[in-house]
């Protein structure tokens, strides 16, 4: 029953992926975004039966389907593992699918490949869930290859547009740095512990099998957070995700804000007793996380277009959960995850219909008071806003103030960091909010007269999500802690337990003090002062850097990309021409053997009978010599 | 027997035999015409068997004569043969003058 169950679970989305890809076209766009959608809603479904079953047994289910690979003392089974942490990153991944497929069949109606959208959508699916539900580290590999390659398909979705296939391929190469890590790592667990099975390694591990290859241990965990910093967009692997933004807004919205971007804390997540083991790389983690967050903060003050605004944004929160996961803090890493999928899928979708109703423009500066225009859509963004920016009571507040109260606790200059990342982050989201929906609209008359809120599938979701960014914080609500009694059973190390005391209480006023700073900052500059920010060539001094991303692009062309050209042109010009002129050298000898032997091949018989006498003659003559 | 031998000497026979083939050899290189060609081996060929049973006289041996039966029935077969592809050429070019047997040109 179970295992029928699992398999639904995964082969409903990948059945929506073949049914699209065969036969969308004909089937029409409304039914092939039906078909889309509705796979993933019944993957919820079962994920939402599941996850009840496991609350009241707390019993993990696992299930074998075949042995996959099979040698004398190492064995990999296909199989999953539906545990506590599976299941609620199973429960947003479906769940906030379910409403981004709702929300494209509206969005994407005009485009001519809707059904290969909804195709890649659904692929996307059904390989998040393998990573997420995988027994062991080699199915997990499957799911981690399979997002990036819909990830790739997806960022080059308008494939005619040039620079966006070389987005994609930025992002591809990018991840597969990554998961170069993740594979060494991989393979230093397999040859240690000889099992890749989750289960397995935690009891060996926990039993205190190679406990003294602290050396190893170490490398396995940095091979692993390499592939995490790669898919989760950490530095130095982070410049893929700002320009993933040239795919579609519901894409960034699933992918690249909400689920396959957290699949690298979920990977450390759940192998939180690996990373326990070496806390020289938790300290790295930690310190990475920390200043990706302020890195992309600072980026994001500066930049005007607006989905660009909210990749930093998602870089930066990335960060802050990286930073999280550092100090050890798992569940509220975790925490942090839900409710950032909440709000930024809701700010995603929210700008999605924004640049619908202005046709394409994406560009901050030509928009703004889209208030009156489009009340639902400002609405559900400025909740999504509050959220991000840690306002009471919504759901951002409860998650960033836990990970900035675990930093207060552990190290106080992470703390500081945070904090200051923070206080930008209020500060770009509100100069997003006020130079889109507030003052007077600057872009065309003919946008302004076609100004108008979007359709109600595309409302919708934004109303969901934004419900459940205000109450989202309510599952780890100080005092009650739900999430983190339910995920008791995957994190080994009992952290501490976000209690109420003063200097908590302290630190919330803090972090709210800070983000009402930041926001009245916006407030002062874009409302009071009505600035509008400047043409890209009259930008200067630190926002110029700022605004050019530190020049890292730039840097990263000059110390990897040109020495690579360097060199592949060296290769192309002087060493393959010198061996292929070689190697040509051959043919072109044999060749002219050839064109003279031909001639002898007149066809005259008479020749032929000459030749073969004289043969003879000189056999026997050399014949008669020898002896 | 023996008297015949005596009386001509196997150093003869090597002669004839040596001259036969000689014939056959001129024969197969001057000769265009295929039927002539075919002719002058067939002397060749014969002028070995008679070295065959020259020697296997000279040898008091009969193994050399047995061969010889041998190797007229083979030449008998490739006659035979030959003569038939003699046939089909001619029925398609209309000579059988060597010199224009040429398709075979590389």
């Amino acid at each position: 029953m179970d295992t029928n169950l699992a398999l639904v679970l995964v082969l409903i989305p990948f059945l929506g992926f073949l049914l699209n890809v065969f036969f969308g076209k004909s089937l029409g766009k409304t039914l092939s975004g039906t078909i889309g959608t509705l796979s993933v809603v019944v993957s919820f479904a079962v994920t939402l039966y599941f996850f009840l079953q496991i609350n009241e047994t707390k019993q993990p289910i696992q299930i074998n389907l075949f042995d996959w690979i099979s040698f004398s003392n190492f064995n990999v089974k296909f199989g999953f593992l539906l545990d506590q942490l599976s299941l609620l990153w199973l429960l947003f991944v479906t769940g906030i699918g379910s409403l981004i497929h709702l929300y494209s069949i509206s969005y994407m109606y005009d485009d001519e490949n809707m059904h290969k959208f909804f195709a890649y959508l659904n692929l996307f699916i059904f390989f998040m869930i393998t990573l997420v539900i995988g027994s062991n580290l080699l199915v997990m590999f499957i799911g981690w290859e399979g997002v990036g390659l819909c990830s790739y398909l997806l960022i080059g979705f308008w494939y005619k547009n040039q620079d966006f296939n070389d987005a994609a391929k930025k992002a591809f190469i990018m991840n597969r740095i990554g998961d170069l890590g993740l594979l060494i790592g991989i393979f230093i667990i397999a040859s240690l512990f000889n099992t890749t099975d989750f289960v397995e390694l935690k009891e060996l591990i926990l039993g205190g099998t190679n406990s003294g290859e602290t050396f190893w241990l170490a490398a396995a965990a940095l091979a692993l957070f390499i592939g995490a910093s790669g898919k989760s967009a950490q530095i130095p692997l982070y410049t893929w995700l700002p320009d993933a933004m040239a795919g579609p807004t519901p894409v960034s919205a699933l992918i690249h804000a909400a689920t396959m971007v957290t699949a690298g804390i979920f990977m450390i997540t759940r192998l939180n007793f690996l990373f326990d083991l070496a806390p020289q790389i938790q300290n790295i983690i930690a310190i990475i996380g920390a200043i990706t967050a302020l890195v992309a903060a600072t980026i994001g003050l500066v930049q005007n277009d607006i989905k660009k605004v909210l990749a930093y944004s998602t870089v930066s929160q990335l960060g802050l959960m990286f930073l999280a996961l550092g100090l050890g803090a798992y569940q509220v890493a975790v925490f942090h995850v839900i409710t950032h999928a909440f709000f930024k899928a809701c700010l995603f979708l929210g700008s999605g219909s924004v640049i619908h109703a202005l046709h394409g423009e994406q560009d901050m500066r030509k928009m703004g008071g889209l208030k009156k225009a489009m009340p639902i859509t400002f609405i559900t963004m400025l909740i999504a806003s509050l959220a991000i920016s840690g306002i009471f009571p919504f759901a951002g507040f409860w998650s960033k103030d836990e990970i900035l109260m675990t930093a207060f606790h552990t190290d106080i200059p992470l703390w500081v960091i945070g904090s200051i990342a923070s206080i930008m982050t209020a500060f770009y989201m509100f100069r997003l909010m006020y130079l889109t929906f507030f003052k007077e609209f600057r872009g065309t008359e003919h946008q302004k007269s076609h100004l108008h809120e979007s359709p109600k599938l595309i409302t919708l979701p934004l109303i969901i999500l934004a419900i459940l960014a205000t109450f989202g914080g309510l599952i780890n609500f100080p005092g009650s802690n739900w999430l983190h009694h339910y995920l008791e059973p995957i994190i080994t190390k009992t952290g501490h337990e976000a209690g109420l005391g003063t200097t908590e209480y302290i630190l919330m006023g803090i972090a709210l003090v800070g983000a009402i700073i930041g926001i009245s900052i916006a407030f002062v500059k874009y409302i009071k002062e009505s600035q509008v920010p400047s043409e890209d060539d009259k930008i200067t001094g630190v926002a110029k850097v700022l605004y050019n991303k530190y020049y890292l692009d730039e840097a990263y062309a000059i110390i990897f990309i040109n020495p690579i050209n360097a060199a592949s042109s060296f290769f192309r010009d002087v060493l393959e021409t010198s061996l292929s002129s070689f190697v040509y050298g051959f043919g072109k000898v044999t060749e002219a053997i050839g064109t003279q032997g031909k001639k002898v091949q007149s066809g005259s018989i008479g020749l032929y009978l000459f030749a073969f006498v004289l043969g003879v003659c000189v056999i026997l003559t050399c014949l008669f010599i020898a002896q | 027997m023996n008297n015949i031998l005596n009386q001509i000497g196997i150093e003869n026979y090597i002669f004839l035999s040596v001259i036969l083939f000689s014939i056959g050899v001129f024969g197969v290189l001057y000769r265009r015409n295929a039927i002539i060609v075919f002719m002058s081996i067939e002397i060749m060929l014969n002028a070995v068997n008679l070295l065959f049973v020259a020697f296997s006289k000279y040898h008091q041996d009969a193994q050399g004569q047995v061969f010889v039966f041998f190797s007229m029935a083979v030449a008998a077969a490739e006659v035979a043969v030959g003569l038939a592809i003699l046939v089909s050429i001619f029925r398609n070019l209309g000579s059988i003058d060597i010199d224009n047997l040429k398709n075979l040109k590389g």
